[in-house]
């Protein structure tokens, strides 16, 4: 883990409550797993600040994820305000050890380091593992898939395509 | 170095504007590409791009709409402009007459595009400068997809090769104006918030002759360089550009999702 990676600031009280609400794109995945949540805290009485952090600038998810937690938070008693914060920007080393393995059980392969994951989007080398039959023996199909954090590859064995989280530093 | 005095709100506003308005317009161009890419992948890989652009202006138009206050919002920004109100560059505008055009065109984008986030990310003003940290991963994923393209097709057989080459004749003459600075971004530079643009112009040149020569195409020789969007003189592929984004907005007037 990257040491200057500012920590995520919630509320233990909260964290139930957020760690419940989903990923509108890969319900697998939750939204603090994801990184997105980077604060909630009591602002005093029922009142709660949650700041939330897109993936990439034009993730189509973030109203409905705002949405999302000031409803899971008004189920719980609690009267949300959601801001958008753009800074410091999200990156893959934000998405928590579970949230990869929700990602790979659920068939995307979680996102390889910076390095090794330009070799695979270049095609230059056999790094991406295929969440279905585990080998590494894959190929890069597009570097742009089902949504804007994703890339396309299919497995040379199994012979099934999958999407590949993009590495974003 | 000591910055200049901080401009006014209004000339940050129409600097975030006008620098937003580039991706604005080529976002529209791709987004209208929906459906109809070479192949799937490729039409997935314009769309998405499409989409990182959207999401870059309405970051800097939401930015802009709190500078302007007065009722602006990223909507009245983005739709509810007359066409010498767009301070876009004018290679955006070109229309995307075949695979060919669409990839130059963003490969010559992209690089500008890139070079100029890289600066960005260093603003005075902390808000251009997280915009540009965000939008900076995205555009370098941007310039991969156009210069390898860029290559596949000028290094692949004679047809895509003509075509590649015809593109970049055609379009090479409007990738300069980007470094000619308007007294609005003069103003920004000088302030530490803005690019200095014209300094550029050296590694851009550099960049896109390093693909070229792998992709063995030529610049054109003696270029006109053409300029005129960023003082809002467009050229006659803009309105209808224009008609078509803003028709939603103009028929029902403060629509939403």
């Amino acid at each position: 883990m990257d040491a200057t990676i500012p920590q995520q600031e919630i509320d233990p009280g909260l964290l139930a409550v957020l760690d419940a609400v989903s990923d509108p794109e890969i319900p697998v995945l939750s939204i603090v797993q994801m990184g997105v949540i980077r604060r909630a805290v009591s602002t005093g009485g029922n009142r709660v600040e949650v700041d939330i952090t897109p993936t990439y600038s034009g993730c189509p998810a973030m109203d409905v994820i705002a949405d999302d937690v000031r409803a899971a938070l008004a189920r719980a008693g609690f009267e949300a305000q959601v801001r958008l914060v753009l800074a410091p920007a999200w990156t893959t080393n934000w998405i928590t050890p579970q949230g990869r393995a929700a990602l790979e059980a659920y068939g995307i392969a979680p996102p390889l380091e910076a390095s090794a994951d330009k070799a695979a989007l270049l095609g230059e080398s056999k790094v991406v593992k295929c969440p279905r039959c585990g080998s590494t023996r894959t190929t890069l199909v597009s570097r742009f898939g089902s949504t804007a954090c994703k890339a396309l590859f299919k497995c040379d064995d199994c012979l099934e395509p999958f999407d590949y989280f993009k590495c974003l530093k | 170095m000591t910055a200049a005095a901080a401009p006014d709100t209004r000339t940050l506003a129409d600097f975030v504007i006008g620098m937003a308005d580039n991706d604005l317009i080529l976002a529209q161009q791709l987004g209208k590409l929906c459906g109809h890419g070479p192949n799937l992948e490729t039409d997935i890989a314009l769309t998405n791009i499409s989409l990182d652009l959207f999401g870059q202006v309405r970051s800097c138009f939401q930015y802009a709409a709190t500078l302007l206050g007065n009722g602006a919002t990223e909507d009245t920004i983005a739709f509810l402009r007359k066409e010498h109100e767009y301070r876009n560059v004018l290679l955006v505008e070109q229309p995307s007459l075949d695979f060919g055009h669409i990839i130059v065109r963003q490969f010559l984008y992209d690089v500008f595009h890139h070079l100029l986030l890289e600066r960005l990310q260093f603003s005075a003003d902390e808000t251009i400068a997280a915009i540009a940290r965000k939008s900076i991963k995205e555009t370098a994923y941007h310039v991969r997809f156009s210069a390898d393209w860029l290559v596949r097709l000028g290094d692949g057989n004679d047809e895509s090769r003509a075509r590649a080459q015809a593109a970049l004749d055609h379009l090479w003459p409007y990738a300069d104006e980007w470094f000619l600075p308007t007294a609005v971004e003069s103003a920004a530079a000088a302030a530490g918030i803005g690019a200095d643009l014209p300094s550029l112009r050296e590694p851009y040149q550099r960049k896109v002759a390093a693909v070229l020569r792998e992709a063995t195409l030529e610049l054109p020789a003696d270029t006109h360089f053409r300029k005129g969007g960023k003082q809002g003189i467009h050229t006659e592929h803009m309105g209808y550009i224009l008609a078509e984004m803003q028709s939603m907005q103009r028929t029902y007037p403060g629509m939403q999702w």
